[in-house]
C-alpha cells in the first residue's frame, strides 16, 4: 500500500469528502482543546504573557514534519504527489504582514475564528463576518491585484531545493530552532509572571 | 479522557453541575500540538494535500457572486478559480473541512465546558470597541489570505511541515506583522 492514498485512487471524491469533515473535526478538536477559540489567549502571544500560539504550531509543524519526512524516507509516502502551494515571494511577504496586523487587531485567524464561533463567541462570528466582507472586496478588485499576486514567481519550491542543503539536515535545523524556540519561551513567561507578580 | 483525570484529582467531588458550568484548563500547549501535527500528517498521507481554512469562504463568496451575477463572476479569475471545478463547487474539500473545524471545536467546547456567549476582550475595552476591531481584523486576514494564497492553516502548518520557501516567509511576516502592532493594540487585550 502507497501513500497519499487518494492520489492512488483508494477511494473517490465523495469518500474525500467524508475524510474532509472527519479531518477538520480533528483540526477543530484540537484548536479548541488549546485555546484557540479565545481570542485573549491567543493575542497574549504578542505580549509574551502566554506563548501557547508558538509552541502549539511548533510542535504540530515538527510533529508532521518528521512523520511526512520518515514516511518518505522509507518510501511510503510519495512527496511528489503531496500538494505544494506555489511560492509567489513579494504577495506572501505583503499578505503575510496583513495577515500578522489582523491577527492581533481582530485576535483570531480565519480557522481558530470558526472554533470561537462554534464555541459561542460573537467576537468570533464578527471575525467571521469581516473575513466575508473582505474576500469579496478582494475578489472585486482582483483585477487590479492580479499582476502583483502572480509576480516574483519562484514555482513549488522547497527550502531543500532552494538551498541544495539535504531534506533531513533542514528538517533536523528546524527541530533544533523549535526547541530553541520552546525553551525561549517557557523562560519569557516566567520573567512576564515574575514581573508581573512583582507590580501586584 | 482529560474530563475524568481533571475531576478526579481535583479538591471538589465530581459533580455534574460543577463540571458543567466551570470551564476545564486548556490542554498542555505540546500535546495540543502533537495532536494537531497528528491531524495533518494524516491530512498528508491519506489525501496528499494539508489543511486550510480560508479557500472554504472563497469558494462560498464566489459560489454568492455567481448566484447573484453569474455572467460578472465569470468574466473574473478569482472567482473562476473556485468555480471551475466539475460539478457543484459546493463540492468542495476544504469547505467539507471546515464545516468539520466547527463541529470539532463545538464537541471539545462542549466536552470541557467551555461553550459560552460571550465576547473575548481585555478588561480595557467596550464590547462594541472589541467588535469593531474583531472586524477590522477579520478584514485584514481576508483579504491578506487571498494575497498570501492562504491562511496560517494552509501556509504556516501545512507550508511548514512542508518546508516550503513561501510558506516559511509567510510565517515569519505573520509574527513580524503582529508583534509590530502589538504595542498599538494594548489597550485591547491586557
Amino acid at each position: 500500500m502507497n501513500a497519499p492514498f487518494f492520489k492512488y485512487g483508494l477511494f473517490n471524491d465523495e469518500v474525500s469528502l467524508i475524510v474532509a469533515v472527519l479531518i477538520g473535526i480533528g483540526f477543530g478538536f484540537f484548536l479548541e482543546r488549546a485555546g484557540f477559540g479565545n481570542a485573549r489567549k491567543l493575542a497574549a502571544q504578542f505580549y509574551f504573557t502566554d506563548m501557547t500560539v508558538l509552541k502549539v504550531m511548533f510542535t504540530a509543524i515538527v510533529t508532521a514534519m518528521l512523520g511526512v519526512y520518515f514516511l518518505s524516507v522509507i518510501g511510503f509516502v510519495d512527496l511528489s504527489l503531496v500538494y505544494l502551494t506555489p511560492t509567489n515571494l513579494l504577495p506572501q511577504v505583503a499578505g503575510g504582514l496583513l495577515l500578522g496586523f489582523g491577527f492581533v487587531i481582530g485576535g483570531y485567524c480565519p480557522g481558530t475564528s470558526c472554533v470561537s464561533a462554534a464555541t459561542g463567541r460573537t467576537d468570533g462570528w464578527v471575525f467571521l463576518l469581516g473575513i466575508f466582507v473582505w474576500i469579496f472586496a478582494f475578489g472585486e478588485m482582483f483585477p487590479l491585484l492580479e499582476s502583483f499576486y502572480n509576480s516574483t514567481p519562484m514555482g513549488q519550491q522547497t527550502l531543500a531545493q532552494l538551498t541544495g542543503l539535504p531534506y533531513g539536515l533542514l528538517v533536523f535545523a528546524v527541530v533544533v530552532m523549535a526547541l530553541g524556540a520552546f525553551a525561549a519561551a517557557e523562560w519569557g513567561e516566567k520573567v512576564m509572571a515574575a514581573r508581573k507578580g512583582g507590580k501586584a | 479522557m482529560t474530563t475524568h483525570a481533571t475531576t478526579s484529582t481535583g479538591t471538589h467531588e465530581p459533580d455534574a453541575v460543577a463540571s458543567a458550568r466551570t470551564p476545564q484548563p486548556y490542554t498542555n500547549p505540546y500535546l495540543a500540538g502533537i495532536g494537531l501535527g497528528l491531524v495533518l500528517l494524516a491530512a498528508f498521507v491519506i489525501m496528499g494535500r494539508g489543511l486550510g481554512a480560508s479557500g472554504a469562504f472563497s469558494t462560498l463568496v464566489s459560489v454568492g457572486v455567481a448566484t447573484a451575477a453569474p455572467q460578472h463572476a465569470a468574466g473574473n479569475a478569482f472567482y473562476g478559480a473556485y468555480l471551475a471545478t466539475e460539478g457543484n463547487p459546493l463540492k468542495d474539500w476544504l469547505l467539507f473541512e471546515v464545516i468539520g473545524v466547527f463541529a470539532g471545536g463545538f464537541l471539545s467546547g462542549v466536552l470541557a465546558g467551555r461553550i459560552k456567549r460571550t465576547t473575548e476582550k481585555g478588561p480595557r475595552i467596550s464590547v462594541r470597541g472589541r467588535l469593531t476591531f474583531a472586524f477590522l481584523g477579520g478584514g485584514m486576514m481576508g483579504f491578506g489570505a487571498k494575497l498570501a494564497r492562504g491562511c496560517t492553516s494552509g501556509q504556516a502548518l501545512t507550508g511548514g511541515a512542508l518546508l516550503n520557501v513561501g510558506s516559511w516567509a509567510f510565517m515569519m511576516c505573520v509574527f513580524a506583522g503582529a508583534y509590530a502592532l502589538a504595542y498599538v493594540m494594548r489597550r485591547q487585550w491586557q
